[in-house]
Order: structure tokens, then sequence, then C-alpha cells
């Protein structure tokens, strides 16, 4: 009882918090316009929109690559509004993120791209040795850990760019159009993959214009349009603006 | 930090090196061209100062007695540049008397010589004083005819200390003018070369930044491969330039015989011992502080 009373208490905590979030670019244009946007731990939430909706600058925002012009942006226990440059890298390790162009060290092999990230941190060659082999597993590439990334097809580099940004166990999860460079099985079969690693806790933010898969999963859906927030549903589709 | 974690950051650097064979090649050719240009223009300006301090030190200030001094007077006034000689201003300095001046002379007039019974340089006998520096020629000069006792004349050699004083002058000047132009070449150069090579892994560097690499992990082995190519790229003009000079001083020696007796070259040890160090110095400088500059642009993601 009091363990559910917990677990609940913890999906209840935002792990990603927006209050009234401006962003404008050096020539004036507005990029987002007073967003206000909460997601709790534990959530698995898309975000979609057409280009130039402002779906890259939140993602920029969260991942402070860029910081907003006004308001409040808060990631995983961090300030984003007032932390310091030095304590940026050790905020981006409670996030994981996946690109579109996976973003692979193209000179290394499977094993040493999900090691990279481990490495990074600072653990030790024993826990690396545990810990790489089991995240490969995960996401099914344990038989490939040694193969590069030219010789993997666009599914499986996309699964070994999973497994870099799961590796540290980071609260949330950041992937920025993730089927973007997919077929559909691959696409699906990825989705399916990020569902999954949602229900072991971690919290999904996918950026997206595929349709079918948004429609299918059911899932919360942030629709942006001009910088503004469209709508928000908790088992939302993808709206057809047209 | 772990020491797994320094080791890997060095070893990435140097897997580096061969990974990106171009930009190495680049690299070292671009070190290596830069200090083998200053190593020619050290071993040069070397030789030169050489020189010119030898010619320097060959010119001499003669000192006559008063007619009649004393050799206890004499002898006091050769305190006094010993006093000098101990407090650097003078190289070294010799006594020759009235006999010897005349001996050296009677040997040069030859048959001419015989008829004289008496020694006619009597009052010939002097102190020959060869300064460190010529251009305190002036000074010591001033010095010994107006402030010590006894001295009759001081001869000197107004025009050779001046020419000797802008000589060296206008070495010091050259080696330095050539220095910061070398320098200023070779850190434009080598910021070019590193941005070329940086601009092909900024990707790379992109991504480090994301999964959360601190500034020092992803800069590391950038710095650690500039500092070995740097290292690299100063070894070899360091070798190519001390056999050059060992064949330049064997051409002299052989072919160029009619110089030697005016200019003999410095021992290639005396200008590899501080060679070295500088060039070795200056080839990892640039490599350390190309790379951590170049880098720095890129860190901002």
């Amino acid at each position: 009882m009091e363990k559910t009373k917990k677990k609940s208490q913890a999906k209840d905590k935002p792990v990603i918090l927006l209050e009234h979030v401006h962003k404008s670019y050096e020539d004036g244009m507005p990029a987002l316009v007073d967003i206000n946007l909460r997601i709790n731990q534990g959530e698995f939430v898309f975000i979609v929109g057409d280009s130039g909706s402002g779906k890259s600058t939140l993602i920029k925002l969260l991942l402070k690559e860029h910081t907003a012009s006004s308001g409040t942006v808060r990631v995983s226990g961090y300030d984003l509004m007032k932390i310091k440059r030095k304590e940026i890298p050790f905020f981006r390790r409670k996030l994981g993120v996946v690109f579109q162009d996976f973003r692979l060290l193209k000179d290394r092999n499977v094993y040493e791209n999900v090691a990279f990230a481990q490495r990074i941190i600072q653990k030790s060659e024993r826990d690396i040795r545990k810990n790489v082999p089991s995240i490969l597993s995960v996401v099914g590439l344990a038989g490939k850990y040694k193969a590069n990334p030219k010789q993997l097809s666009g599914g499986e580099q996309q699964r070994v760019a999973l497994a870099r940004a799961l590796v540290n166990k980071p609260d949330v999860l950041l992937a920025d159009e993730p089927t973007g460079n997919l077929d559909p099985r691959n696409s699906y079969e990825i989705m399916k993959l990020l569902e999954k690693i949602n229900e072991n806790g971690t919290t999904v933010l996918v950026v997206t214009h595929n349709r079918e898969i948004v429609n299918e999963m059911q899932k919360r859906v942030i629709t942006l349009k001009e910088g503004v927030i469209l709508s928000d549903e908790e088992r939302g589709g993808y709206i057809d603006e047209n | 930090m772990r020491i797994s974690t320094f080791l890997y950051t060095l070893r990435q650097g140097i897997v580096s090196i061969f990974k990106n064979k171009w930009f190495t090649l680049a690299s070292i050719a671009t070190i290596s061209a830069c200090l083998f240009v200053f190593g020619i223009s050290y071993i040069m300006i070397f030789n030169v100062a050489h020189l010119v301090q030898k010619a320097e030190q060959s010119v001499s200030i003669t000192v006559f007695f008063d007619e009649g001094l004393p050799e206890e007077e004499i002898e006091k006034i050769g305190f006094l540049i010993e006093d000098m000689k101990n407090r650097g201003i003078v190289s070294h300095y010799d006594y020759v008397s009235a006999d010897e001046a005349w001996a050296e002379f009677s040997e040069k007039l030859g048959e001419n010589a015989q008829g004289f019974t008496e020694n006619p340089l009597s009052d010939s006998a002097n102190y020959q004083i060869y300064l460190n520096d010529i251009n305190k020629q002036a000074e010591v000069v001033d010095y010994l005819e107006n402030s010590v006792e006894g001295v009759r004349k001081v001869n000197k050699s107004e025009l050779t200390a001046s020419t000797f004083s802008a000589a060296s002058m206008i070495v010091s000047y050259v080696s330095i003018g050539m220095i910061v132009l070398l320098l200023a070449v070779s850190i434009f150069l080598i910021s070019n070369t590193v941005t070329i090579g940086i601009s092909v892994r900024k990707s790379e560097i992109q991504v480090m930044k994301y999964i959360g690499a601190t500034d020092y992990f992803v800069r590391a082995p950038f710095v650690v491969e500039g500092i070995v190519l740097g290292l690299i790229g100063s070894c070899i003009p360091l070798v190519a330039v001390y056999y050059i000079y060992i064949i330049a001083i064997k051409f002299i020696n052989e072919k160029m015989a009619f110089l030697t007796s005016m200019f003999t070259t410095v021992e290639p040890l005396d200008i590899f011992i501080s060679l070295i160090p500088i060039s070795i110095a200056i080839g990892v400088g640039i490599g350390f502080f190309g790379s951590f500059f170049t880098v720095r642009k890129h860190l901002r993601v």
C-alpha cells in the first residue's frame, strides 16, 4: 500500500516544467509564445507540429542548447534559466537524446559507441563491461556489438543510439524525429522499444511527424503551431491541420 | 578524475593521430616547416653573434705609462685592470714590456734593426686590454685617461668599436624580428590547420556535448593530439637542421678554408643545447595552444 502511494507520488512529480516560456531569436521572430507545459515522471508524450511550429526550439530549450527569453524551464530538478555553464554536462547526463540522423561515432564499433556514454560519466571499466552488453540486449543488438555503424541498417543504428541514450539510466529520453530516416517496419519497432523503455519508468518525449504512429499509440499528444500549444490531449491523435 | 579516464583521453588523442592521417601530416608539416626556418635562422644568428663577439674581443685598448714610471706604479695600474676583469668589464689583458715591444718590432724591421744599440722603444711598455663588451670602450678609456695616475696615453679604435656595436645591435634586432615573424606565421598556419581538422570532427564534439561530456573530456584528446604533433613537428626539423649544420661546417672547413682565419663556426653542441629545448617548447606550445583555443570555439553546444 505504502509502496503504491510512493510510486503514485513520484508519477505526479513534474520532470519537465515550463511556465510562461517565450523564446525569440536574434531577428526578433518569436519561436515559442507563452508555453506552459508539465510532464510528469514516467509519462510518454508526443510533440507534433509542422515545420516552424517550434518543436526543435522546444527540444533545444530542454537540452539547454538554447536559453528561453523569459519564463521558467525546469528539467529533472535543474532550473535551466539559472543553471551555470559548468553544471550543464551534469544536467545532460540526466537526459538521453536520440536524433533523426543517429549521430553515432563512425570510427567506433557498436560496443564502443555505447561505452562512450559511460566513459563520459567516468564509469569504471568493470561497470562498462557489465552495463553495455546488458543494454545492447535490451535493444536487441547483443550479437552485433563488434559491428561498425556503417555495417548496420537504419533501424539498427537507431537502436545503438537508443542504447547509448539509455545506458546511463536517464530520467528523460528526448527523441527528435527518431523514425524520420526509417521505413515503416523499423519505425514501428523503434516505437515499440520506446514504449518498453517507458514502461520501465523512463519519461519519454518524442518529437515526430509520423502521423500513423502517433494515431496508433494513443499516448499524450501536444500539438504546436507557430510557437503556441494548439492542443494537449491525454490520448490524442495527430491533428490534421489541412 | 579516474586514472582510467585519464588513460582513455590519452589513448583517444594518440588514436586520433593515426586516424586523421591527412590532418596529422598537414599539422606536422606546418610545425616542422616553421621550426626548420626558425632553426636555420637561429644557427645563422648564433654564428653571426659569435663572429661579432670574437671580433669585439680582438679589439684592444693600449695603455702607455708616463716616462720613467716605477715598476710598482705600473703594477698598481695592473691591479686596477685586474679589478675591471673581476667585474666582467675586461675579458683579458697582457703586459708588454719595453723589451718585448722592441723584440716584436725589430723582428718586423729585420736587418734594419741591427743599427740600434739601445732600445728605442724604452717608453713603450704597455697593457693590452681586451673588453667583453665593446660598448664599454669609451667609458674604460675615459677612466684610464682621467682617473688613473701614471697613464700617459691610451690608444683605441673608435671606428672599430662603433662598427661592432652597430653590428651586434643589428643582429639583435634582426633576430628578434625574425623570431616574432616566424611565430606569428606559424600560429596562423597552425590555427588554420587545426580549424580544418576540427570542422571534420565537429559532429563528434556535438555528440559528446549532448551526452554530457565536460569541456575537459572533449578537449583533452585534442590537446594530447596537439602536444604530440607539436613534439614530432619539432623533432623532425631539429634532426634536419643538425645534419645540415654538420655538412655546412664540413664544407666551410674543407672548401672555404680561407674563411677560417677570420671566422670560426660555433660548435653544434653549443647551439643545440639551447636550440633543442627552445624548438620543443615552441612546437609543444603551438600544439597545445592551437588545439586548446580552436576546440574552445566548438564547445558552446
